[in-house]
């Protein structure tokens, strides 16, 4: 099926509502950058990203039930191979996607084979996943190639930037993670409607009765693995292009997937419009607050927002351990989503 | 020569391996028996090395006694934790007790930030530099003193898991919930009991583990990293396997850091727990499930 | 009649226990075979050696002319063999139509095709009104029919249904009765294990007995209730 198909499909099928509110949303987001200043734009930038790569986590945990705890990981690989090719060979991050995202589903694709074959599940699979992220860090940290633990830095190129080389200001970066978001959203939608998606689905329910439908469960959960990690590479070359410098400390940090998740599960696990209003909410609610103490106490205090994030998380947990977007599509009347 | 630097360095990872194990130790119990896996525990430990530091900096405590009292605390903060936070979700899917845990250590770690600050702290004991030879052997004061009291604190464990009438009803509840409930063992309060003591292994561990190495919040998920990897490769639920997987890691970490760079341990550490989860995903002393 | 299912000699023990001891049967295409016996007689563990889901220690399985222990029951559900679960599984947070859609969609051509299978099969079981209701807000015997009809959605040549008439009404079996022998009578084979019955006479052309994992008897209806070893410890059993 070609993309315009699959898209008019998309366009049939999802509940009317749904679409309205979602043409709506991308109408004003195109037009808003001319109300919005450097700083608005910046978090409206963290915003798009964190809603991609909350959809990209969402695959694996929300659509196949795996928990990964070490998506920092595809994010930094992806970021450093994107960089390096820049950098050292002049490789346009455009094309440097391509071998980005293929190293990213390579290690995707390790921890999935070592993972599922062995048959190690829930919080062993997320240990896994963590040691590996942890080790990738180690390796980039001895690695003077690429700088090591001081960190590679991508120069901001003189003279105005080229936008295919995502050298340019936050305007740019604005609507490079908006098509991300979009184009995340979309291919999640069609995903959630394939047979792939359903057989992600079933190994989430219960995999023994998927097998016993002919699902090759080992399969799915490699597919959701690597699909995942390929959309967070993509996602991790923007935002080194966007940071301009790369710390293993930082790429490939628990802290980061764990920032990485709680959009997601905030929103709504195993939703497509989860992982974007889990975004819109909790990003600016942080930067907000990091704001806020920033003005009430003089300085800058590291780590506020992420308080706020912890009882956030912990407050949804217990309240609404299904996220806002299924309880906010009961109040809009939106039916639920037929297979 | 070499034989004589590789022996200190076996020595120095076994002690250290001992607190490791006795961290270890309380993540393992609590699973053991809640079945909750305290993805906070790593944050726990340092909030105890953050209450050594500052009763030793403040009052002069020495870690070394201040341990019991923050035991104690962590025991009354554990049972609390289960009591009111943790129970309801004992029954709950496993993703949500992990995002529960994962909200209270973030809460944990960044407090520790905003109080603290991102520095690293020491306690400098008067005696940390103090130390005795034997022959080759050069063993350092404060590690030998943290080796001795975690093997007390474990040996402590053991001995009310055995010998105690609460001990065997917790353990009852380990291997059959729904026979403990039928004989009318009070199931909350037992698993209130252990999340205690569970806690109160990690309090005296970050205290012991203050004389050893710096505090600083950031190192919380590495611990709690280090506590799951100790009790994956012991296997999970089995006290024993705490403690030798804690030895494992401890002289594995001590022999990277001599052998191949200090910046290796981790590597080394994650090595083992991919070839444990391999080839014996239940853990070297773990039975099947 | 060709043979579609040839068990000989099936063997399965759990540590001391022997769940499944030398069982042979075979199950030829288009009948009804039934597999009865008391709980814990080893029937559902049988099931779970035709199924590929367990490995037997001893003896060989052919499922349509090919070995089948030890392929994956995917892998044997592609080849034509389906099952329910006797401690039903439906996925509970996925509607009525998108259980039936993934049991369709192995051999549909595309998610269209599944949808339109599933949503045939389940007007079959009279489970269309409810397509939109998630699984988890099933009644049991909804859940049984769910059960069924899943399996049925993947087009199987034998279906394995285990105690799909258990905890049901009267009425309700014979409507699930009903149902199994217009599907038997399409052409798809089965092999049932119950418990109730009186709907396993009304069924099944052939029993097999088992009683602690072994075979005591297996016939037609009438020459397994008139067995004296059966009427001992299976059928007296009951009756007392
Ligand atoms: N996975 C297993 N591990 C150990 N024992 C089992 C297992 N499955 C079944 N059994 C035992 O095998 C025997 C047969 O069980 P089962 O096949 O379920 O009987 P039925 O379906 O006829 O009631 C029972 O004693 C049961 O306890
Ligand atoms: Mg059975």
């Amino acid at each position: 099926m070609n993309p315009f198909t699959l898209l008019a499909r998309l366009v049939d099928e999802a509940p009317r509502r749904a679409l309205v509110l979602l043409a709506v949303l991308v109408a004003v987001l195109l037009v808003a950058p001319v109300a919005l200043d450097r700083y608005l734009l910046s978090v409206f930038f963290l915003i798009f990203w964190f809603a991609t790569v909350g959809q990209a986590w969402n695959v694996m945990m929300g659509l196949c039930g795996q928990l990964s705890l070490g998506h920092a990981l595809y994010v930094g690989l992806g970021g450093y191979v994107g960089a390096v090719l820049w950098v050292k060979f002049g490789i346009s991050p455009a094309i440097a996607i391509v071998p980005a995202v293929l190293v990213a589903m390579a290690f995707g694709a390790a921890i999935g084979w070592l993972g599922f074959r062995f048959g190690i599940e829930g919080v062993y699979f997320a240990l896994l996943t963590i040691a590996f992220a942890e080790v990738t860090r180690i390796g980039f940290d001895n690695w003077s190639y690429v700088g090591g633990a001081a960190g590679f830095f991508i120069p901001v190129t003189a003279g105005g930037g080229s936008a295919i080389n995502l050298r340019g200001g936050p305007l740019l970066f604005y609507y490079v993670a908006l098509a991300l978001m979009v184009a995340a959203f979309v291919i999640c939608a069609a995903l959630r409607r394939s047979r792939l998606g359903h057989a992600w689905l079933a190994v989430r329910e219960d995999p023994e009765a998927a097998r016993a439908l002919g699902i090759n469960v080992f399969r799915a959960k490699m597919a959701a693995v690597i699909v995942s990690s390929a959309m967070t590479a993509v996602a991790g070359v923007v935002y080194a292009f966007y940071q301009s410098n790369l710390f293993p400390s930082q790429s490939f940090d628990i802290a980061r997937s764990i920032e990485m998740i709680l959009a997601p599960i905030i929103g709504g696990l195993g939703t497509l419009f989860g992982p974007i209003l889990g975004a819109f909410i909790l990003t600016p609610l942080g930067q907000t607050l990091i704001a806020l103490v920033e003005k009430i106490a003089g300085r800058a205090i590291p780590g506020v927002n992420l308080v706020f994030y912890g009882a956030a998380l912990m407050v949804m947990i217990w309240f609404a351990p299904n996220g806002i977007w299924p309880w906010l599509k009961k109040k809009l009347g939106i039916p639920e989503e037929r297979s | 020569m070499l034989w004589s630097l590789y022996g200190n360095v076996l020595v120095q990872g076994v002690l250290t391996g001992l607190v490791y194990g006795l961290m270890a130790l309380g993540l393992s119990v609590i699973f053991g028996v809640v079945r909750v896996v305290n993805f906070a525990h790593g944050e726990f430990a340092v909030v105890a090395m953050y209450a050594a530091f500052v009763l030793f900096r403040s009052f002069g405590l020495d870690p070394f006694l201040s341990m019991l009292p923050i035991a104690a605390a962590f025991f009354v903060i554990g049972y609390g934790l289960q009591r009111t936070l943790i129970n309801p979700f004992v029954s709950r899917p496993e993703h949500e007790q992990f995002i529960l845990l994962v909200g209270l250590a973030i809460i944990m770690v960044n407090g520790t930030l905003m109080i603290f600050g991102p520095d690293a702290r020491s306690a400098n004991l008067p005696y940390s530099f103090d130390s005795w030879e034997i022959g080759p052997i050069i063993l350092d004061k404060v590690r030998v003193y943290a080796a001795i009291a975690a093997l007390a604190v474990a040996a402590l464990l053991f001995a009310f898991f055995r010998f105690t009438s609460t001990g065997v009803a917790i353990r009852a509840c380990a291997d059959n919930l729904v026979g403990a409930a039928v004989v009318g063992l009070n199931v909350k309060q037992l698993y209130a009991l252990t999340f205690g003591l569970g806690l109160a292994c990690v309090g005296a561990a970050g205290a012991l583990m203050v004389t050893l190495t710096d505090a600083t919040p950031m190192i919380a998920p590495a611990f709690t990293l280090l506590a799951f990897t100790i009790v994956i490769i012991g296997g999970m639920g089995s006290m024993a396997g705490a403690i030798v997987g804690g030895l494992l890691i401890g002289i594995a970490e001590a022999m990277a850091s001599v052998v191949i760079a200090p910046s290796m341990k981790t590597m080394v550490s994650f090595g083992l727990l991919v070839l444990v989860l391999a080839l014996r995903p239940q853990g070297l002393l773990g039975r099947r499930a | 009649m060709t043979t579609l299912l040839d068990v000989r000699g099936a063997t399965k023990r759990f540590r001391g226990l022997t769940a499944v001891d030398n069982v042979s049967l075979s199950v030829s295409e288009g009948e009804i075979f039934a597999v009865i016996g008391p709980n814990g007689a080893g029937k559902t563990t049988l099931f779970n050696l035709i199924a590929g889901v367990m490995k037997p220690d001893a003896g060989s399985i052919t499922f349509d002319g090919a070995p089948s222990a030890g392929v994956p029951p995917h892998e044997l559900c592609r080849r034509g063999l389906a099952r329910t679960f006797q401690i039903v599984r439906p996925f509970p947070e996925l509607t009525v139509m998108e259980n039936a859609t993934i049991g369709a969609m192995m051999r549909a051509a595309d998610m269209d095709a599944a949808r339109a299978h599933a949503g045939e099969v389940l007007r079959r079981l009279d489970l269309w009104d409810r397509r939109d209701a998630r699984a988890k807000s099933l009644t049991l015997p909804d859940r049984k029919r769910l059960e069924c009809a899943r399996a049925l959605a993947t087009e199987p040549r034998l279906l394995l249904l285990d105690e799909v008439m258990a905890g049901l009404r009267p009425t309700e079996v014979d409507r699930i009765v009903a149902i199994l022998k217009d599907i038997n009578r399409e052409g798809v084979t089965i092999l049932l294990i119950e418990h109730v019955m009186r709907a396993t006479m009304a069924l099944a052309g052939r029993i097999h007995v088992l009683h602690h994992g072994a075979t005591i008897a297996e016939g037609t209806p009438d020459e397994v209730t008139r067995h004296p070893k059966v009427l001992e410890s299976y059928l007296g059993a009951e009756a007392l």
